[in-house]
């Protein structure tokens, strides 16, 4: 229904009386391509969305959409469709009016409106509220409605700024799965903001992970998550145990373990090992010993301490787990997924 | 442009609210029937004893309405969190009625309830301060129930008995510590609005309180009046300024601690 | 047996919290509601049977003058006041909470709403009274007698004195309202396109509709129910009703009129009954909105 709008951030720099925000962000996002930026709080993610939205400006840099220059256009007359992390519903406006103002701002004649604000909430799911006030909905049918709203005018660009955030655990990834779906309907470019790397990695086509307002990298969530290109983003998304490594031109030697090193390794220090790749087998002459084991449901996560004090994580399948006690003694084996070598802060 | 205009119309505000205070301070300090300044009329705030024991009374009148508004009142908002919470509306009802009743007319029907508080308390103006106690309750209500709502009352109450505290030491030693900010700021504006209570203090008996005595001053000796009149304001705005000091305060410590 | 005394103990049970609010219930029975009760009573009586005389009275031309000018001085202070402590409210609330400019404005206003009373008489008779500050110097600067035949002891210096209360006591009333604008609204606005002035005709202004409209009925029982600035500035006469009632409790009793205060009285409680249920449904309104 859309064909969707390419988005070029240019060298976006931003600072707030000496903290700088952006530092020089660059980022393509395709036509109707999803980009999340994920990060810690203060990363300069949010202050991208505001300004590719035109609620803030750039100290320097430029905003490309769809080819135009839009650095210095108001934020009323870029075409794009924000979702707020709570609370933006007009208050005084029922659901469907909420949905309709858009395009009531846009001169389209009230049977337009109508018609178009119910086909949003069908897209959304909230059909029967549409006279409702956003009072008397809950938070997830807020943002529900909210979405609606921003879709409504038919945006060149979707902006979700922690659409989820504020929401219950379960309602949250319910409606981040929908989000998804809709946004693949709909064919909408969009970047999506959040610091929960979960939530990114479940609906991205591509992560951006951003530290101290630069990006530290972009790329797709499985080559994200296996192949880390920096300590930050291998310690940011997912778990790592820092293992003492030293590097043999690409093969990293982790506690008798030769593992193919990430491009980027340092020449010694401390290999950045997840979980799932450490492997535990009860072993009378192992090195370890087990010291809590967590039940996670299909998964288990067990900890053991090597005899220098070093405490490794394991995940593994919650029926080789039960095979395991406290206080076991464990051999460790790690799987030959390439790893990430860091210098030992 | 928009600030400019933000600004030129503070400035015509301020114009508008200072220039009757700046006024004032011309006029209290003009020597009658010449030129040059005189502060006579400040002066007389502390020697005639008509205006000293006018302010004493209204003072005495502040501080008995704050003591008797608060054992009134707070315990009862309290009894109702904890033990009758379908008695809330109810009472914020009663609370807000006096916002609904004017002054006046409870002043034109409370003269036989009067004739028996005089029959048992004499005629000293701190008589008023029954009276007070009605006309304070709604802005008191307002700033107890604030307090009280941003703090968990059951569970502090069911706590504190779990451990062994009886009503009244649930009430004294564990909520009411809770709540200062909302007793303090209940007082002040008690205060505030008894020392410029004038209704009843002149048409339930012309007792000499701190507002009729500039009423009646002015009559006489419109200077005398003015100073009282503008020291009284200054008094409360002190007041009250304090006041947001003090809550300020308290919020901005309690957003870090969240 | 047995159940008889559970029952006791029931009843008991539920009783005792219940005692709790006795002397509250109590004060207010004697302060609060005896003394309504005797006013709406006593309107309808005289020489202790019932009467209509008292109502009849409000008829007169006397009261029926008094009635239409304090509807005026009421409804034309509510109007300014509410307009121009809107707009002070919307300076003020552009600064932040902790600033000076708030802090000072909030607590004058309190001051100016709260207390003022007698003393903000005797304010506008310092500055623009016969020998006010103000007065002289348009006197002998400018040669312009403001003094006029004395207005300000006529309807419009009332006017001109009760902005001075009414205009704080609407920033008071009405900044919890501009408060409780979230800054998502206008993004969301702004991001669907709208232009400022759209923003502020078509959100903002239905929005905070029923708030100002309930403020300005606020401020409307206020000025009506107000009585200390005006029985301080004008001493003889009664142009409003509060002052005929003053005239009616003070003055020699007019014969077979004892009971005239209480039916002006009672007037002026259904006037402002009528007004603040009014606020009651406009402001839940909106308070429903804006939580």
């Amino acid at each position: 229904m859309n064909t969707g709008t390419p988005v070029q951030l240019v060298d976006l720099e931003r600072s707030y009386g000496g903290v700088r925000a952006l530092d020089g962000l660059t980022l393509d996002i395709s036509p109707g391509e999803m980009v999340v930026l994920l990060g810690p709080s203060g990363c300069g993610k949010t202050t991208a969305l505001r300004i590719l939205a035109g609620l803030e400006q750039a100290n320097s840099g430029q905003v490309r959409v769809g080819g135009a220059d839009l650095t210095n256009t108001s934020a009323n007359k870029r075409d794009m469709g924000m979702v707020f992390q709570a609370y933006s519903l007009f208050p005084h406006l029922t659901v469907a009016e909420n949905v309709a103002f858009g395009l009531k701002l846009h001169g389209r004649s009230l049977a337009v409106r109508t018609k178009r604000a119910q086909e949003m909430l069908e897209l959304v799911g909230l059909v029967q509220q549409g006279d409702r006030y956003p009072v008397q909905l809950s938070g997830g049918q807020q943002q529900r409605v909210a979405l609606a709203r921003a879709l409504a005018i038919e945006p060149a660009v979707l902006l979700l700024d922690e659409p989820l955030s504020a929401l219950d655990a379960k309602v949250r990834v319910q409606l981040r799965d929908e989000i998804r779906r809709i946004q693949l309907e709909v064919g909408t470019t969009t970047l999506f903001v959040t610091h929960d790397q979960e939530e990114a990695l479940a609906v991205a086509d591509r992560v951006g992970v951003m530290n101290a307002g630069r990006l530290e990298q972009i790329a797709t969530p499985t080559e994200l998550y296996s192949s880390p290109a920096t300590p930050f983003v291998a310690e940011f998304v997912g778990l790592s145990n820092r293992l003492p490594a030293a590097v043999d031109g690409d093969v990293a030697v982790v506690m008798g373990n030769r593992i193919p090193a990430l491009p980027g390794s340092a020449r010694a220090g401390v290999a950045l090992v997840r979980p799932e790749s450490v492997r535990l087998v009860a072993d009378k002459l192992g090195a370890a010993t087990v010291t809590t084991i967590a039940f996670l449901g299909a998964l288990s996560r067990v900890t053991c301490t090597l005899d220098d004090g070093t405490t490794v994580l394991g995940q593994l399948g919650s029926s080789d787990a039960i095979a395991l006690t406290l206080g076991d003694r464990v051999r460790l084996d790690l799987a030959t997924t390439p790893v990430l070598v860091v210098p030992a802060a | 442009m928009i600030r400019v205009v933000r600004w030129a119309l503070l400035l015509a505000f301020a114009v508008y609210f200072f220039i009757p205070l700046l006024a004032m301070l011309d006029f209290s300090t003009r020597k009658i029937g010449g030129a040059g300044r005189t502060l006579d009329a400040w002066k007389a705030l502390g020697q005639d004893s008509q205006l000293t024991h006018a302010i004493g009374a209204s003072l005495a009148l502040a501080v008995c309405t704050v003591v008797l508004m608060l054992v009134l009142l707070l315990p009862t908002m309290i009894w109702v969190r904890i033990r009758l919470p379908k008695m809330t509306r109810v009472i914020e009802f009663l609370c807000l009625l006096p916002l609904t009743i004017p002054a006046l007319v409870i002043v034109v029907g409370i003269s036989g309830v009067y004739a028996w508080v005089n029959y048992f308390f004499g005629y000293s103006p701190i008589v008023l301060t029954f009276a007070y106690v009605v006309l304070v309750l709604p802005y008191s209500y307002r700033a107890l129930d604030a307090s009280l709502s941003s703090i968990d009352v059951i569970t502090l109450a069911e706590a504190a008995r779990s451990l062994g505290a009886g009503w009244y030491s649930v009430i004294v030693r564990v909520i009411v510590p809770n709540v200062w900010p909302g007793v303090l700021s209940a007082a002040f504006i008690s205060v505030a609005l008894v020392l410029g209570e004038y209704t009843f203090a002149s048409l339930l008996g012309n007792y000499n309180t701190l507002p009729v005595a500039i009423a009646l001053f002015g009559k006489s000796s419109g200077t005398i009046s003015v100073a009282a009149s503008l020291a009284s304001m200054l008094f409360a705005a002190v007041l009250l300024l304090g006041l947001s000091f003090f809550g300020g305060r308290r919020r901005m410590s309690k957003g870090t601690s969240s | 047996m047995a159940t008889a005394r559970g029952g006791g103990v029931l009843l008991r049970r539920r009783l005792a919290p219940a005692l709790g609010l006795v002397p509250f219930l109590a004060y207010l029975l004697i302060f609060l509601v005896i003394p309504t009760v005797v006013v709406l009573a006593g309107a309808f009586q005289e020489k202790g049977s019932f009467s209509l005389t008292n109502i009849d009275a409000l008829k007169e031309a006397a009261s029926r003058t008094a009635l239409g000018k304090s509807v005026l001085l009421s409804g034309s202070t509510a109007v300014i006041g509410a307009v121009l402590g809107a707009v002070l409210a919307w300076l003020v609330i552009g600064a932040r909470p902790t600033s000076l400019l708030r802090r000072a404005v909030v607590s004058l206003s309190g001051v100016f709403a709260q207390m003022g009373g007698v003393s903000l008489a005797f304010a506008w008779i310092a500055t623009i009274g016969y020998s006010g500050a103000v007065t002289n110097f348009f006197r002998s600067h400018l040669g312009i007698d403001l003094w006029g035949n004395g207005w300000l002891y006529a309807l419009p210096g009332l006017i001109l004195v009760y902005c001075y209360f009414q205009i704080p006591l609407m920033v008071i009333v009405f900044l919890p309202a501009l408060e409780g604008i979230r800054p998502q609204w206008q993004e969301a606005a702004v991001t669907l396109g709208a232009s400022k002035w759209q923003y502020f005709s078509q959100v903002l202004v239905p929005l905070l509709r029923p708030a100002f409209l309930g403020c300005t009925l606020l401020l409307f029982a206020n000025a009506f129910a107000a009585y200390a600035t005006a029985a301080a500035l004008v001493s003889q006469g009664s142009p409003i009703v509060p002052l005929m009632i003053r005239q009616a409790l003070t003055s020699e009793v007019v014969l077979g009129r004892q009971h005239l205060a209480y039916a002006l009285a009672l007037e002026m409680v259904v006037v402002v009954v009528v007004v603040m249920v009014l606020y009651g449904l406009l402001i839940r309104r909106s308070a429903k909105w804006l939580r």
